[in-house]
């Protein structure tokens, strides 16, 4: 098993269950133990989930990736002190972050269902064409990237929050408003997008916005 | 799987029970390498050590250069490994007292000294040590602690019995003690237990009897047996080591303080002409001394070492780094001087050492510790041995071997590994095993397989329908783990989780009777899943998944939590803190177990053909060996000759003709109808695996496809082309390999030169090439030596940065420095400069140098200038490990799988690799590992058929959508799309799978996974280690470091 074949799910889940951080260790790039350089999958899902990961209100410096090989023990163990450190300044999962438990782990739950997705718009839209970090780097730090972002995810995934909370009871658009901190006219442009494809419908007479059965 | 149940484990094909194939001598690293390599190719080994256990002095060592990997935790899986093979039977306290016959059939009386203790009896349990009531000094601990009069020569020894020293028991003296006797519940021991003759026959021997350490108590040498604070290294090995007097701890002898101010002194015994001092350079010393400092920092960061030393010999692959790794660390000094001891300081029992540099003058400081890095003898008793075998030795009375053939001793049939050979390190000691291996196969190929015995398993149980039974084993690992983590209670832990319906605690997991323990547990509590809490699964993960096989239930029912050094190691200041860790990886180890699946192994049929790719004198050699081991070889030359690089060379030092012996080694090819020569070859293609490659080439213009089970990689490698020194604008600028042709020739403007001036290290030790290219120095004596001989007036300097004739070749040295050959030392920031001048109306090169002793700038008029250039790897390098999937190491050379331990191995199984394009490395050394890996290689080919993990990727078609997100990241090419009813679907070519699992991660709809890691394996980790929020109260409070889940 390779540092590629940790899933953004993964990582999602440890922060569900309420971890303060999470750290990767793979292999250098360029010392790849199998020959298919999965280290680079890693270093692009990190940097992809890190924006995630802001998006719903945790503080990304909480995911950390490093490169340490097997036979650098001492390095192995200042990097994790190193971390350790900054998660004890950042305090515990939401509370440093001023965010409720519950809207994060419902934040978390939309980002892992989103996933599928995530993986298909990673594959098409965001591969870096040369294996450097650098190069990787300078995507992910990128304004191109930030739009891509921008336009292909972050709005799938307040659609789906927002059908997240749907599903639990209808709510008013203000309501949803302040749950997710989205303003109340992107989530009527979104309710109208979703009405249009069945997804959801008004309950006029109460002014509430219900899931689609 | 085969129906026998586990009580008749061996299959006895063999008639005659004293009836084997080859008798190992010696159960060193290089022993049990040579017994496992030959077991594996279908001969019966008689493995004899006379020492109580296997292991030799490798298990003497904390950890091992230029790595730092555990001695022991490397070795001790190896110890198993012999043990359970059905081919080898180990006899140790066994001495060879006499040797008759010749090869092929050879009768050997063997004297099984007497133990005391029933050899099938004794348990290992150990209750008689506790109970012995004499203390006597503990040999493996180098006398610097105590054990009993009856004990286990080391924890994990193998056997894991008990022996009696029968010069401090008491009953041995008058009779009046025998507590050890009432106190065995088994009745093991037997006081009255007499030396007992074998006779064996087998048809070939292969000494490793190893080397002794040099004992600096004879001559007194640096007031070591004096002075208390005076050790050796291999004493001080033993303080470092956690197995060690005092558990790791580095306390000095005169207080049991911590020393934190320590000296090595480099090259006792080695590289002197004095009495009772071996003029040969020991080759070891330089890199165990560094990794010595860098393990006493890693202990006391504010240790401070000081290493005086001559040159520093960091020749061997990494080793560079290695030193700069230790220089570099501070608080550390590296003086060159020699040295002489002052005084033991009567109230502190420090040590004084005096020295000498070119700034300073004489000095004398003051030491808490001298630590003498003691060079290799031969084994004690060397003639006698050479008497009882018939061989003879060399000068230094090592064995006496053949240039052409280094493995080979003066009797035919009787072979030598290791540092028998002379003073060589771990991985040389490994390749010339696998080496003697590939030998003795030759000479017996015709009885291969006759009285090899097949492992067998009982049944493996179905438990589908059952619920998991998880049994849990906590491992002390002596004393490893226990010291720091609270066993007991980690035991006491699991056995509160779900699922877990045994746990227990263990000594050593991995001893052969605990193991055994474990699978007679499964069978009888019924246990369907088990977690050994030990150490890590790198090393034990295949023996515990043997030992679940023997139990009768599916090998990847098992999981492995790693405590050691996740927590006994890295933790051993916070105990308590360790502890809770230990529960915690136990936990999740536990979870993850219920969830595991029963997965079945490939065997995969072998293609009994080898292809060689290199036709230089590593490649001949190792298709030569195949071919007489009965093989069929395809040797692949890119050249329109054979002979690569050796073309190029003359002689070598020790006076071997090399053109002869390439004309010899050319003929011997072409004329062996096993060996395929293909000249003139690109290879254009390798897909396969192993058992079954397939190779695609174009030859003299023509395309061919090969099938085949095994690849050599023999690519060699190049000398480099200088643009320093005027190198290529004036012809009177040579490289070594040049200079070495022109010698050859009889070129008159060389041989009559009046001045040559030679110049080390050109092209490497710095930063493009940051290593040593080995066989420079070596070169540069040997052309010396050459032309001193032809013209014995010429004036020759060699301007040196170290000096490193390693091993025997130290005395070309002497020879050279005696013959007048003026050597002088540079430092790299202070360069020879090389310009053209007139002297007398004379053109000449004019090379000026700083001369350390005389602190002025020298400057040198010559005739000619020779480079000892760096050797580089080959230009197809590159392209060959993008082609068989293999890798290189920083500098460009191939990457072997393990640096100690699989020398001659590649990380893709069925790869082999040696010679030059490993590193550089002289004619000898190459074609050992050449033989090496032939040696290697027949273990595969021997084989009807390879096993595959079953820890490999699966698809479900009906989730799969054919986005391809699985072939894009394949590297491996082992998915691919095939035609269904419903359309094109993703297919995992399970033999080509590697198990990395990136597939997986990519596959958006889950329709792919990496079987034994799958996503509901791994959440169920997770969520072990942390329990969802709302529970996590009611758990132990994990620290934070421990909540940060780590990955890969």
């Amino acid at each position: 098993m390779c540092t590629g074949r940790i899933d953004l799910a993964f990582i999602l889940r440890a922060f569900s269950n309420g971890a303060d951080g999470v750290f990767i260790g793979g292999c250098w790039p360029g010392e790849c133990h199998y020959i298919t350089e999965g280290n680079y999958l890693a270093l692009s899902g990190m940097h992809l989930c890190r924006k995630l990961l802001e998006l719903v209100g945790v503080n990304p410096e909480r995911l950390r990736l490093d490169w340490i090989s097997a036979s650098e023990g001492n390095r192995f163990a200042e990097v994790l002190n190193d971390f350790s450190k900054k998660l004890k300044e950042l305090g515990p999962l939401g509370k440093g972050e001023g965010v409720s438990e519950k809207g994060l782990k419902s934040k978390l739950e939309a980002v892992t269902k989103l996933i599928p997705y995530i993986k298909l718009v990673e594959r098409e839209r965001m591969r870096v064409p040369v294996k450097s970090e650098g190069e990787y780097n300078k995507f992910f730090t990128s304004d191109e990237f930030d739009r891509l972002f921008k336009e292909l995810i972050v709005e799938k995934l307040e659609i789906s929050q927002i059908m997240n909370l749907l599903r639990e009871k209808p709510r008013s658009t203000g309501e949803i408003s302040e749950i997710l901190g989205i303003s109340p006219s992107e989530i009527s442009r979104y309710v109208n997008d979703s009405a249009r494809q069945g997804l959801v419908r008004f309950d006029e007479r109460q002014n509430l916005i219900a899931a689609a059965m | 799987m085969e129906k026998e149940s586990v009580e008749g484990r061996f299959v006895n094909h063999a008639e005659d029970k004293n009836f084997g194939d080859v008798m190992v001598v010696g159960g060193g690293i290089s022993g049990i390498q040579a017994s496992l390599d030959l077991a594996e190719t279908g001969f019966k080994v008689y493995l004899v050590d006379k020492s109580p256990a296997i292991g030799g002095k490798m298990s003497q060592l904390d950890k091992t250069f230029p790595t730092n990997d555990c001695s022991m935790c490397i070795e001790s899986p190896k110890f198993i490994e012999c043990d359970r093979h059905p081919n080898i039977e180990i006899l140790t306290y066994t001495e060879v007292d006499r040797v008759e016959g010749e090869a092929g059939d050879f009768k050997v009386t063997l004297i099984k000294k007497p133990r005391y203790v029933k050899e099938d009896k004794c348990t290992g349990c150990t209750t008689c040590v506790e109970h012995c009531p004499v203390n006597v000094p503990d040999p493996f601990n180098q006398d610097l602690s105590h054990n009993k009069a009856i004990h286990i020569y080391f924890s994990q020894a193998v056997p894991l019995i008990t022996y009696v020293d029968p010069e401090a028991c008491l009953y041995f003296k008058d009779e009046k003690c025998n507590i050890c006797v009432g106190v065995c519940k088994n009745e093991a021991i037997d006081l009255n237990q007499r030396e007992e003759k074998v006779e064996i026959e087998v048809g070939a021997i292969i000494l490793s009897p190893g080397y002794e350490i040099f004992d600096p108590k004879v001559r007194g040498d640096y007031g070591y047996g004096k002075f208390e604070n005076v050790v050796t290294s291999l004493d001080f090995e033993r303080l470092l080591c956690s197995t060690g007097p005092y558990e790791g701890e580095i306390l000095r002898p005169s207080d049991l303080k911590h020393p934190h101010n320590i000296a090595w002194i480099q090259c006792v015994g080695s590289r002197q002409i004095l009495e009772g001092g071996n003029s040969y350079c020991s080759g070891v010393c330089c890199a165990y001394t560094q990794k010595q400092v860098i393990l006493t920092k890693d202990h006391d960061a504010e240790a401070k070492a000081t290493i005086f030393h001559n040159d520093i010999r960091s020749f061997g692959k990494d080793f560079e780094r290695f030193y700069q790794r230790t220089e570099n660390l501070p608080g550390v000094r590296f003086i060159r001087s020699y040295v002489s001891i002052g005084k033991e300081i009567p109230e502190t029992k420090n040590v004084t050492i005096r020295y000498a540099t070119s700034e300073d003058g004489v000095k004398e400081e003051e030491f808490d510790l001298v630590v003498l890095s003691v060079g290799l003898n031969p084994p004690d008793k060397v003639e006698e041995l050479a008497n009882k075998y018939g061989i003879e030795l060399n000068a230094h009375k090592f064995c006496g071997t053949n240039p052409e053939n280094p493995i080979e001793t003066t009797r035919p049939g009787i072979f030598v590994s290791g540092a028998f050979q002379g003073p060589i390190d771990i991985p040389e000691s490994v390749m010339t095993a696998s080496g003697a291996d590939a030998l003795c196969s030759q000479l017996l190929a015709y009885r291969r397989g006759k009285l090899a015995k097949e492992r067998t398993y009982p049944p493996e149980k179905d438990v589908s329908g059952e619920r998991p039974r998880v049994g849990v084993f906590v491992c002390h690992c002596g004393a490893n783990i226990g010291r720091v983590v609270d066993v007991p209670s980690v035991v006491e832990y699991a056995s509160t989780l779900p699922n877990v319906v045994h746990a227990q605690e263990s000594l050593f997991a991995c001893s052969t009777d605990n193991a055994q323990q474990i699978a007679d547990t499964i069978k009888e509590k019924g246990l369907n899943r088990v977690v050994v809490a030990a150490c890590t699964p790198r090393t034990h993960e295949p023996l515990f998944r043997d030992t679940l096989r023997e139990g009768g239930i599916n090998p990847y029912f098992f999981e492995m939590a790693n405590i050691r050094e996740h927590c006994s190691w890295v933790h051993s200041r916070e105990a308590k803190d360790a502890t809770e860790k230990a529960k915690g990886i136990v936990r999740m180890s536990i979870a993850r177990t219920g969830l595991l699946e029963p997965l079945q192994e490939f065997e995969l049929p072998v293609d009994k053909r080898g292809v060689v790719v290199g036709g230089g004198p590593a490649g001949m050699t190792s298709a030569l060996s195949l071919a007489d081991q009965g093989f069929e070889v395809y040797l692949v030359e890119k050249e329109p000759d054979l002979g690569g690089m050796a073309r190029r060379l003359y002689f070598t030092l020790e006076g071997l003709d090399v053109q002869a012996y390439l004309g010899d080694l050319i003929r011997r090819v072409y004329r062996n109808s096993s060996i395929h020569v293909y000249t003139d070859a690109a290879i254009t293609e390798a897909s396969g695996y192993v058992g079954n490659f397939t190779t695609k080439l174009t030859t003299e213009g023509m395309a061919r496809e090969i099938k085949h089970g095994i690849t050599i990689i023999a690519t060699g490698a190049e000398e480099y082309r200088p643009t320093e020194h005027l190198y290529g604008e004036d012809d009177r600028v040579l490289t070594s390999v040049e200079l070495g042709e022109q010698i050859a020739k009889g070129e008159e403007r060389v041989i009559n030169a009046s001045s040559l001036v030679m110049i080390q290290c050109v092209g490497c030790r710095n930063e493009d090439r940051n290593y040593c290219s080995r066989v420079c120095c070596s070169h540069s004596v040997k052309n010396a030596l050459k032309l001193k001989e032809l013209n014995p007036e010429m004036n020759i300097t060699i301007i040196y940065r170290d000096m490193r004739t390693y091993g025997f070749k130290e005395d070309y040295y002497r020879e050279a420095a005696d013959k007048g050959v003026k050597f002088i030392r540079y430092e790299p920031d202070d360069k020879p400069e090389v310009e053209t001048a007139e002297e007398e109306g004379k053109p000449i090169l004019r090379v000026t140098v700083s001369d350390p002793i005389l602190g002025q700038r020298l400057a040198l008029n010559a005739d000619l200038l020779t480079l000892a250039a760096a050797v580089i790897p080959s230009p197809t390098t590159n392209e060959i490990a993008r082609l068989f999937k293999v890798t290189l190491n920083p500098d460009g050379f191939f990457q072997e799988a393990h640096v100690k331990l699989r020398p001659v191995d590649f990380g893709a199984d069925g790869v082999f690799l040696c010679g030059t394009a490993h590193y550089p490395k002289h004619l000898t050394e190459t074609i050992s590992q050449a033989y090496g890996a032939a040696g290697r290689a027949a273990t595969i080919l021997t084989k009807d058929s390879v096993v595959a993990s079953g820890a490999i990727c699966e698809v479900n078609e009906n989730d799969c959508v054919s986005c391809g997100a699985c072939i894009s990241v394949c590297t491996y090419g082992a998915i691919e799309f095939h035609d269904t009813p419903k359309g094109k679907k993703a297919r995992v070519n399970p033999i080509l799978c590697k198990g990395d699992g990136l597939c997986n991660s990519r596959c958006p709809t889950g329709a792919i996974s990496l079987k034994h890691f799958t996503d509901d394996e791994v959440f169920s980790q997770i969520d072990a280690a942390l329990p969802a929020l709302e529970a996590e109260a009611a758990l132990i409070d994990i620290q934070p470091m421990n909540k940060a889940k780590i990955a890969a």
